[in-house]
Parts: structure tokens; sequence; C-alpha cells
């Protein structure tokens, strides 16, 4: 396999930037999307997923002989759904705040193309440290443009960062920003200047 | 009339695209042509309705009653699974012609949040049986809606001199973010 060849730093680094599952895939734009009105929330989501993408990765590698191809998505989806229930009990436990404003978009980390489409495309095919690798980058990058979202949107949308706020009396929020419209503009205009500076005409989303 | 609330407030002011982000895959991957955005929330709607009923079953009478929250998710998209593969196979058997237009899209629908959140949501807002099933053709209707409208829209795009780092993805991020702040002006149409 050609993939073979590859230092493994590649295989941690490429979700940073040159495969970023957001900017440059477009997956996941649900939670992408839904969470990203302050930071924190961002960093939270991102921190979640990063641990089922991992955890999923990795067990998927594990047990890549032994699963028969016919049911291959459905033992993942199983999978992935048991990390995700612990990721969703933990954050209730430990930070009930960050799960009540998260809501149902911690549950649906379940169907994250994202985390489906590295297992189906990545671990079932390489080794487990290889796998753990790509994950934890794939899930890093997830992670940098969500907060890079959420910084945006909360500093135009709240005029603080992190719950610090930034500007004096004469700052109005921009209350578009942490509506749903303001969502997709940040995004589309996000996507639109990585693809300008990286020479890139148009993207397109791989997942359907 | 509670029921004729749920429907439109899922279809109309509290659209699942718009305004839960659900469902947004299809929604900037599929809706390039009016027609195949319109089988494809066909296809969607009829799958949500059936999940809405199926999920609600399981949830009261299978979690709730042996007290397994813990396997809540689990359950569901196992049901959600298993139910496109049935009605994949059902729409098979009974109608050709309805499976050629539709097929093509079925097995996509497992992997659509709107799906899986359709059948949060309804657990979460403590719906009764029916009014989950109107909650599930509202949310497949203001699906379809949205698909529709930005099918649409593209089509024109194509004649349009988009500046090139923004052509597929990015404009049509940007135009939904114009259509969710047209979808706010429905805000103040109910109160669910």
């Amino acid at each position: 396999m050609a993939a073979k060849e590859l230092p493994l730093s590649k295989d941690f680094f490429k979700g940073f930037w040159k495969e970023n599952p957001v900017t440059v895939q477009l997956l996941g734009l649900c939670p992408t999307l839904a969470v990203t009105n302050t930071a924190i929330n961002g960093f939270a989501m991102g921190m979640a997923t990063t641990f089922v993408v991992v955890s999923a990765s990795t067990l998927v590698s594990i047990i890549k002989r032994l699963v028969p191809r016919q049911v291959r998505i459905a033992t993942y989806i199983v999978i992935i759904a048991s990390f995700v229930t612990m990721a969703d009990l933990f954050l209730a436990a430990q930070f009930p705040a960050i799960s009540k404003a998260l809501g149902p978009y911690v549950p649906l980390i379940v169907v994250n193309c994202l985390i489906l489409g590295r297992s189906e495309a990545y671990a079932s095919k390489h080794p487990v440290h290889r796998a753990f690798l790509d994950a934890l980058g794939m899930g890093l990058g997830f992670t940098w443009v969500l907060v890079l979202l959420g910084i945006i949107r909360e500093v135009l949308g709240f005029g603080s960062i992190f719950s610090l706020k930034m500007f004096g009396d004469w700052f109005t929020p921009w209350i578009v920003m942490i509506l749903p419209p303001g969502a997709f503009f940040t995004l589309g205009i996000i996507v639109g200047v990585i693809n300008y500076i990286t020479g890139k005409e148009g993207s397109e989303t791989t997942c359907h | 009339m509670e029921v004729i609330l749920v429907f439109l407030s899922a279809a109309i002011v509290n659209n699942f695209v718009l305004t839960y982000f659900l469902g947004i895959c299809p929604f900037v991957g599929v809706s390039k042509k009016v027609d195949t955005a319109l089988n494809m929330g066909m296809a969607t709607t009829f799958v949500m309705t059936m999940t809405a009923a199926v999920t609600w079953l399981i949830y009261h009478f299978i979690i709730l009653r042996y007290n397994l929250p813990f396997l809540e998710y689990v359950a569901f998209i196992i049901t959600i699974a298993s139910l496109v593969q049935f009605v994949e196979m059902f729409i098979r058997k009974a109608s050709p012609a309805l499976f050629r237009t539709l097929g093509i899209f079925l097995p996509l629908i497992t992997t659509n949040c709107a799906i899986l959140g359709l059948a949060l949501f309804a657990v979460l807002r403590e719906y009764d049986f029916v009014e989950s099933i109107f909650f599930g053709l509202g949310a497949g209707a203001g699906f379809t809606l949205a698909l529709v409208i930005m099918a649409g829209i593209r089509e024109e795009l194509e004649l349009a001199d988009v500046p090139p780092a923004l052509r597929g993805a990015p404009i049509t991020l940007l135009v939904a973010g114009l259509l969710a702040l047209s979808f706010m002006g429905f805000a103040g149409l109910l109160s669910v």
C-alpha cells in the first residue's frame, strides 16, 4: 500500500490543513454550524468529537479482521454510538452547563460523517498506531475550526471571548452572528477565504 | 389543532435545516437540481415519518419500561438503519417505479443527521404518539422545502459569475444564511 510509505507525522498533520475535515472535506457540518455560537461550546464539541473519532478509529482498526464485510457499517455505527453515549454521560456528569448548551447535538455526533468516514476509509485498512494518529489529527483539525468559528461569532455576537468582555459600552453586538444565519455566513466566508489562500476553485462536500 | 401547530412549527418556523442545522450535508451536497431535490426530500420525509413512529414506540415501550436510557442512542441508530433497509426492500418489491426515483437516495438517509435529530427532539419535547408522527411529517416537509428552494437558487447560480474561491459549497452556505435570515421572519407566527 502506498500509504505505508508516508511518514507517521503526515498521518497526524494532514487533518489540520491539507485534508481538514471541515474546511476542505466539508464533513460534520451540523455540529460545526449548530454549536459554535460561543468559543467554549465549539471547543467542547470539538473535544467530544475528537474523543469519539479517536476511540472509534482505534477500536475499528483493532477488530478490522474480525468484522465481516457485509455488516461492517452497522458494526462501526454501533461502536460509534457506544462511545458517544460515554461522552454524553461524561459531559452531563462533569460539565452540566456545557452539556445543557450542546443539548441534542452531543448524541448527534453519532451521525457525524467525519467519524464513520475515518473508520470506513482509513481505520479499517491501516494498523492501529496509524489509525490513532489519523483520527487524532482529524479530531484536532475539526476542533480548531470550531473554536475559530466560535471565537468569530462570540466576539461579534456577544462582544466577548471565552465569556470575557472585550469591548466597552460603545459596542453594539451583532445579534445575527449568534443566530442561525450568522453560522452560515461565517462558515461560508471561512471556507471561501481558505480556498482563496490555497488557490482552490470552489469545494464540494464529500458526504451526503 | 395541537398537531397542526406541531406540523407548522417543524416545517416552517423551526425549519430543521435552516434553524437546527440538521441535514446540512444533503442540503449542500444534493441540492443542485430541483427534481433531484424533490425526490430526495420525499424519500427523507417518508423515512422521517416512519422513524418518528417507530422510535416513539421503542422509547416508550422498551427503553423507558426497562429503564435503559443509556441504550437510547444505540437503539435509535440501529432502528433507523434497519428501517431504511426495510423501506428500501419494501419499495423495491411494491413499486419498482418509485424505487427508481427514490432508490439511490435511501442508503444515504441513514447518516442524515435530520433523522436521528428528529428522534431525539421528539423525546426531548415529550410528544405523544400522534404528535410525533406529525412532527416527523412536518420536519420532512420543512426539509423538502429548504432543499427545493436551495436547488432552485443553485440552478440560477450556475449562470452567475461567482468568484472562483466561493464556487460550490461556500456560496451555498452564504445563500443558506440569507434563506435562514428570511425564515426568521416566520418566528413570530406561532409559539410552540
